[in-house]
């Protein structure tokens, strides 16, 4: 079973329901499971990650099993099963990035938000983790900030700086 | 200057708009194919033209459609692979953000040439502002009468939807992606059936990458026969390189195939020659799956001949001397960079991406990964090196989808090229903490080279 660590009770917005049902028009008559992957898309960027009784929510929506809302949730690597800081910032680790200098920039980011990768900074602002390849490897070192997916481009630590700084401000 | 068919019109202002894009000839390929040709004659077209699958198997575009089931009163989908994940490979992406038209318009005379009616961009879940991009353009060209019910009063109906995904490199595989479509786990199918008798929702289906179908739309404007007389021997047409590592200029080139690689790396038309007037070490011709050459194999075949960039010549030699074009996924190293280094993150890649299913796949690129990581931390022992080759050989071809021979193929050709580098992080446990094993002989005359295997 998915360790969850807070239970808050969910309930869908009616911004929420009506995007949802929109996403759910996009497939064949009675191939709607087609819209989980999407709706959980939509209710991660409203509630900031996929808890046990947000995931049931949709598999109630969706009229499927929850087990079938769990194990696609924990297969994909976008989903959070447990709550984030405020801004995930995800910096891409794979091969062409680690030949312009992204493993340096993973270790300044640790020091600079004093916080192991995955874990969250005590004022819940920032959680940040190394993912693979993020189809930019010509202007690596990337890093990239959902639930916009606002993506950055040929960092250096002093712009890494300045965008930490600039998310704090906001 | 070599032609441009995808990336002519890319420095426009403006030319991701509808209006833009149709000022500088847009959607006059919808026009003909709609209006002048049948879908079995676009078939044809694409069929002369020698289009080959630019997602990384190469394999003729126009004999996999004409492979399609087409059993009466059942659907045909046509779904684009937009999952672009392989790394090395970032040109969909560039093409879906700057002129996402190129896209949708294809998506339309191939859907037509197929007989789909609704079709599908499948785009990996975190180009969330590519995904915005398309559904914009869709909007647009549905307002143009380009899609929907009876476009340009033909009376051709196609509904196009963008899906998202959720982060997984196998669901570039295609019938992994078909399960994520239908709102699964990306677990890849065991084939047959292929996706052209039973794919999504269990209807005959044509999975194409993003670049194949856009590419569809100058084969129409052009004529198929055109399109082939452009490139070299069965590798015909134009085709984008990611090109990504240690070079002067970085970024998405269209060349027309058949360009020698030397001048596509140091002519100031490409990418300049190696950053910082630093020496070529290795490539990655295409993409982290193929395997890696050191520099004297990337510029010259076994027997001195210039290599070009064709499906081909990369893969000239096979293994013992050769690479694949794959995606066009094109990584170049210089002098200061760690092959093992390099071997280790591409396996950690592989493992972290295996779907599981195979237990060759799932346990082996997790060995691999150990093994290499301590080869690479200066624990490693004489033997491991063989170790690895013995693991990949044992994953190569024991699966249900290629992720395991691309899991493999990094791994056994770093060793068949730089053996001596992993026995020199052996030797020198401490020294290859922090220095390096250099350029070594990776760029001397090829003869030496040749003889490895
Ligand atoms: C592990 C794996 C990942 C793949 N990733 C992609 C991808 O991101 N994009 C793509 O177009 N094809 C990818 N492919 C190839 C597809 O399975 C398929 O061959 C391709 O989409 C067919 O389109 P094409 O004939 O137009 O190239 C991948 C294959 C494998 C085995
Ligand atoms: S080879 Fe690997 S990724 Fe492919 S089906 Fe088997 S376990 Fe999954
Ligand atoms: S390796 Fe970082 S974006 Fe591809």
């Amino acid at each position: 079973m998915l360790k969850v660590e807070e239970q808050q009770p969910v309930a869908f917005s009616a911004a929420l329901l009506e995007k949802c049902a929109e996403i759910v028009s996009r497939y064949p008559e009675g191939k709607h499971k087609s819209a989980l992957l999407p709706i959980l898309h939509e209710v991660q960027a409203e509630l900031g990650w996929l808890s046990a009784n947000a995931m049931d929510k949709v598999a109630e929506y969706l009229n499927i099993q929850p087990i079938e809302v769990y194990e696609v949730a924990s297969f994909y690597t976008m989903y959070f099963l447990k709550p984030q800081g405020k801004y995930m910032l995800e910096i891409c680790r794979t091969g062409p990035c680690c030949l312009v200098g992204a493993e340096k920039l993973m270790d300044h980011l640790e020091q600079t938000l004093g916080v192991k990768e995955g874990e969250v900074t005590p004022d819940g602002l920032f959680s940040w983790r190394g993912v693979e390849c993020l189809a930019a490897c010509g202007y690596g070192p990337v890093l990239q900030i959902g639930p916009e997916y606002t993506f950055y481009e040929n960092l250096d630590k002093q712009k890494l700086d300045d965008l930490i700084q600039d998310l704090r401000k906001k | 200057m070599a032609r441009k068919l995808l990336l002519e019109h890319i420095n426009v202002p403006g030319i991701n708009t509808l209006d833009v894009y149709r000022q500088k000839g847009g959607y006059r390929a919808v026009e003909k194919a709609l209006k002048t040709l049948t879908p079995d004659e676009v078939v044809e077209e694409v069929k002369k033209s020698g289009l080959r699958g630019r997602g990384g198997a190469g394999f003729p575009t126009g004999m996999k459609w004409s492979f399609l089931a087409k059993p009466e009163g059942v659907p045909r989908y046509l779904v684009c692979n937009a999952d672009e994940s392989e790394p090395g490979t970032f040109k969909d992406r560039y093409l879906m953000t700057h002129i996402p038209h190129a896209l949708i318009e294809g998506m339309i005379v191939s859907s037509f040439a197929l007989g789909a009616n609704t079709s599908y961009i499948y785009v990996r879940g975190e180009m969330m502002p590519q995904i915005r991009i398309l559904e914009r353009a869709i909007a647009e060209a549905k307002q143009a009468g380009f899609l929907g019910k009876n476009i340009l009063g033909t009376g051709y109906d196609l509904e196009l939807y963008v899906q998202p995904g959720g982060g997984a490199y196998i669901c570039g595989e295609e019938t992994a992606l078909l399960e994520s479509l239908e709102g699964k786990r990306g677990n890849p199918r065991i084939k047959p059936p292929f996706p052209a008798i039973a794919g999504l929702y269990g209807c005959p289906t044509v999975v194409n990458n993003v670049e194949s179908i856009a590419a569809t739309v100058p084969i129409i404007n052009d004529g198929g026969e055109e399109y082939a007389k452009i490139g070299i021997g069965r590798s015909t047409g134009t085709k984008l390189i990611s090109a990504s590592g240690n070079l002067v200029r970085p970024g998405v080139y269209e060349i027309e195939l058949g360009l020698p690689v030397e001048e596509f790396i140091y002519s100031d038309e490409y990418c300049g020659g190696i950053a910082n007037g630093k020496r070529l070490k290795a490539t990655v011709a295409g993409g982290s799956s193929v395997p890696v050459l050191p520099a004297n194999l990337t510029l010259k075949l076994a027997n001195g001949d210039p290599r070009l960039m064709s499906y081909e010549s990369l893969s000239e030699g096979g293994f013992a001397t050769g690479t694949m074009m794959g995606s066009g996924g094109f990584i170049a190293f210089d002098e200061d960079q760690c092959i093992v280094r390099n071997t280790w993150n591409f396996a950690r890649f592989y493992h972290h991406e295996s779907c599981g299913q195979c237990s060759p796949c799932r346990e082996g690129t997790g060995w691999m990964e150990k093994v290499l990581h301590r080869i690479e931390y200066g624990h490693g022992k004489m033997s491991d090196i063989d170790l690895l080759v013995d693991v990949s050989k044992n994953i190569e071809g024991n699966t249900i989808c290629p992720l395991g021979d691309a899991a493999a193929w990094p791994v056994a050709s770093a060793i068949r090229h730089f053996r001596d580098e992993f026995e020199w992080h052996v030797k020198e446990p401490v020294k290859s903490l922090d220095t390096n094993y250099g350029l070594a002989n990776y760029a001397e005359p090829i003869a030496k080279a040749a003889i490895t295997e």
